[in-house]
């Protein structure tokens, strides 16, 4: 039984194939996606906890742009930006934008990994509020 | 090759300014000189010219008053009064006391016979008939002869006149004195080589000239050259040079008048006056040339030394500009490197995962294949180090500003390296200004150049040494100097210390961008880092911040 679901989101296909593989090989639901566009078509289908996402991807939709439509489609995933040195600025945006956190690649697994962890918790935690809360719901109307 | 075009320009810029001013200069001198001489020489052609008239017209009037005399005796006697030779005595005393000038008087008959003489000689009874004079003085009434011989063998002219005394006519003749007649004419010699006689229209001198010649001889002159008014010719004299005659036909004999004299001694004047001239045009050169050669060399020089400090400025700007060109490619390699070191870094992982499901009994090479793993992974890390430090240069824009106590900073700098340096055993020792202002900047920064500033001076060292912190404010600017008493840096490689990747440092220790990245926190603050550094001495690196008042909140 996995963990959690992740969604990795890069232009750069062995990255994706390969953090997918450690995912899975770390029993996490991970899943690949090599655009922006093939992320939300993956997103509209089924639910991911967490998305590690490249702020930078040449040709189609890029990061920042791709973050704004998960909020719209799933707003209790948990966003990971990933972003080389020169996009600092825009990571920063990101967050505005309700990214969970940002990493700066290259990036070992050993230090991604914790972040996955503490994205999932948030969302998890955040998800037991709301069943709590429909339980609530439902027992004053019970 | 420099110098060579230097010294080309320097000849050009001489030749030019001392033709153009030395050649009208010339020219000037050259034409009033020839100007001043023609008019000198005019004048002085003007000057003799009217000396021989003058003196023409006095010889003139000499010979009219002698006519007249003689005119005036014969017409005023008859013959027979003449040739008594005690009234023939009283004429001639009479004639010698009021005009003077004879030598002689003679009555001469029509036949040719001398009928009475009075005189030195003794003529009397002579007969002329066949002397060529006495058919002109027939002919024409008055004859005024050529000098010659005659019967008394001594140089003299006559004077005749013709009377007609009824049927009968006869003549009265006299010999004028050469000594009172020749002074006469001399008196229009000037100066030391200045001459003047008479000669006939044959060129044969009638009186006795100063120089050249015999009275009689024949003179070198052609009379033909001179015209009916006063005229001047000039000949040239093989010793005397040039000579000037001004000659002056007498009216009553067709003799010429001749002044003449040398151009040299009358010139002399003309001469002092182009030695003058000569001089003054001379220092003028002097004074053009010397001051031309000393305006273009310093001219020249200011040029060199402009042009050095031009092209100081230009090798300056073009380090800089190196520099900044170096930072922007560093960080684009940088950049590409890093993609593909996000998937290796993955990839090494990724197999670091596998390897531990391998079986260890089955996989001989397991643990070598752990070992090596590790050591990629351990220099994977420091190509992540350097791409880290270029991706940094290239994200840091605009500095942060906030206000800053340097020293206070320098305080802090220092107390993060003090453990590094006193296992080194080394002292840092500082002499921090207490008016210090607080200014406007970005103190990480500030931080991050003293940092490598410090450690450099620390790894420069390596063991047991000082290093000097001093901060001071000069001009509108804060100085901090940090020097070490290392080995210094060797002069072939102070040019390069502040290009990335450049390190004297073990490759584990540095990556040559510490005073690469310090430069340019520097340039972007408006402030400066220089160095000094002498091999077997030390260096000491010299940071200029300006002072720039935070704004009160």
């Amino acid at each position: 039984m996995e963990l959690f679901s992740v969604l990795v989101v890069d232009d750069e296909e062995d990255f994706v194939e390969t953090l997918v593989n450690r995912l899975k090989k770390r029993t996490i639901d991970a899943v690949g996606a090599p655009s922006g566009e093939d992320a939300l078509e993956l997103l509209g289908n089924r639910e991911f906890d967490v998305v590690i996402l490249d702020i930078k991807m040449p040709g189609g939709m890029d990061g920042i742009e791709t973050l704004k439509e998960i909020k719209k489609i799933q707003p209790l995933s948990e966003v990971i930006l990933l972003t080389g040195h020169a996009s600092v600025e825009s990571s920063i945006e990101g967050m505005r934008c309700g990214a969970f956190d940002y990493v700066l690649k290259p990036i070992k697994l050993e230090e991604l990994f914790p972040k996955i962890a503490q994205a999932f918790e948030k969302k998890d935690v955040h998800n037991q509020k709301i069943r709590s809360a429909k339980i609530q719901h439902s027992l004053r109307y019970w | 090759m420099k110098a060579s075009l230097y010294i080309n320009l320097q000849r050009k810029i001489i030749l030019i300014v001392l033709v153009v001013s030395l050649v009208p200069l010339v020219i000037l001198g050259g034409t009033i000189y020839y100007q001043f001489a023609r008019m000198y020489k005019d004048k002085i052609e003007e000057q003799i010219k009217y000396r021989a008239k003058a003196q023409a017209e006095a010889v003139d009037v000499f010979l009219k008053e002698r006519i007249a005399l003689l005119n005036t005796v014969a017409c005023t006697h008859t013959f027979s009064e003449l040739i008594d030779e005690k009234r023939l005595s009283e004429i001639f005393s009479v004639m010698n006391s009021k005009g003077g000038a004879f030598v002689d008087l003679g009555i001469i008959k029509n036949n040719g016979q001398q009928a009475a003489y009075m005189g030195p000689y003794d003529l009397l009874g002579l007969n002329y008939y066949e002397q060529r004079w006495f058919g002109e003085v027939v002919r024409k009434g008055i004859f005024i002869s050529d000098v010659y011989f005659g019967y008394r063998q001594l140089p003299h002219f006559i004077i005749a006149v013709l009377r007609q005394e009824n049927r009968n006519s006869w003549i009265l003749r006299a010999t004028i004195d050469p000594d009172v007649f020749c002074p006469i004419v001399r008196s229009a010699q000037m100066g030391k080589t200045g001459d003047a006689y008479i000669v006939n229209v044959a060129g044969v001198y009638q009186t006795q000239p100063r120089f050249d010649g015999k009275l009689l001889s024949k003179s070198h002159l052609d009379t033909a050259l001179f015209g009916r008014e006063a005229s001047v010719i000039e000949q040239k004299d093989g010793q005397k040079g040039e000579i000037l005659y001004a000659g002056y036909w007498l009216k009553t004999p067709r003799w010429l008048l001749v002044v003449s004299q040398e151009v040299a001694e009358e010139m002399s004047g003309l001469l002092v006056t182009r030695n003058v001239e000569i001089i003054i045009i001379v220092l003028g050169l002097l004074a053009i040339v010397m001051v031309t050669v000393f305006m273009t060399r310093l001219f020249i020089s200011r040029l060199r030394e402009t042009d050095n400090k031009i092209d100081t400025m230009n090798a300056q700007l073009m380090h800089s500009d190196k520099l900044a060109a170096l930072g922007k490619m560093g960080a684009s390699v940088a950049h590409e490197i890093n993609n593909p070191l996000v998937v290796v870094v993955q990839k090494i992982g990724w197999m670091e995962d596998l390897l531990d499901e391998e079986d260890p009994q089955k996989t001989k090479n397991l643990e070598e294949y752990k070992k090596t793993i590790s050591k990629i992974d351990y220099h994977l890390e420091r190509i992540r180090k350097v791409v880290h430090n270029m991706l940094g240069y290239a994200r840091r824009m605009e500095p942060r500003f906030e206000a800053v106590d340097i020293n206070e900073t320098l305080d802090q700098t220092i107390d993060l390296l003090e453990n590094y340096a006193l296992v080194n055993n080394i002292n840092i020792q500082t002499d921090l200004s207490s008016s210090l202002p607080i200014i406007a900047n970005d103190k990480a920064q500030l931080q991050q150049v003293f940092l490598n500033l410090i450690s450099n001076a620390i790894d420069a060292i390596s063991k047991d040494g000082l290093i000097e912190i001093e901060s001071r404010t000069a001009d509108s600017h804060i100085v901090v100097t940090i020097s070490d008493d290392g080995p210094g840096i060797p002069k072939d490689q102070q040019r390069r210390v502040f290009e990335p990747f450049f390190t004297t440092k073990e490759t584990e220790k540095g990556t040559g961008l510490g005073l690469w990245i310090s430069y340019d926190i520097m340039e972007k603050m408006g402030g400066t880092i220089i160095f000094e550094s002498k091999v077997g001495e030390g260096s000491a690196f010299t940071v200029k911040i300006p002072v720039v008042l935070p704004e009160k909140e």
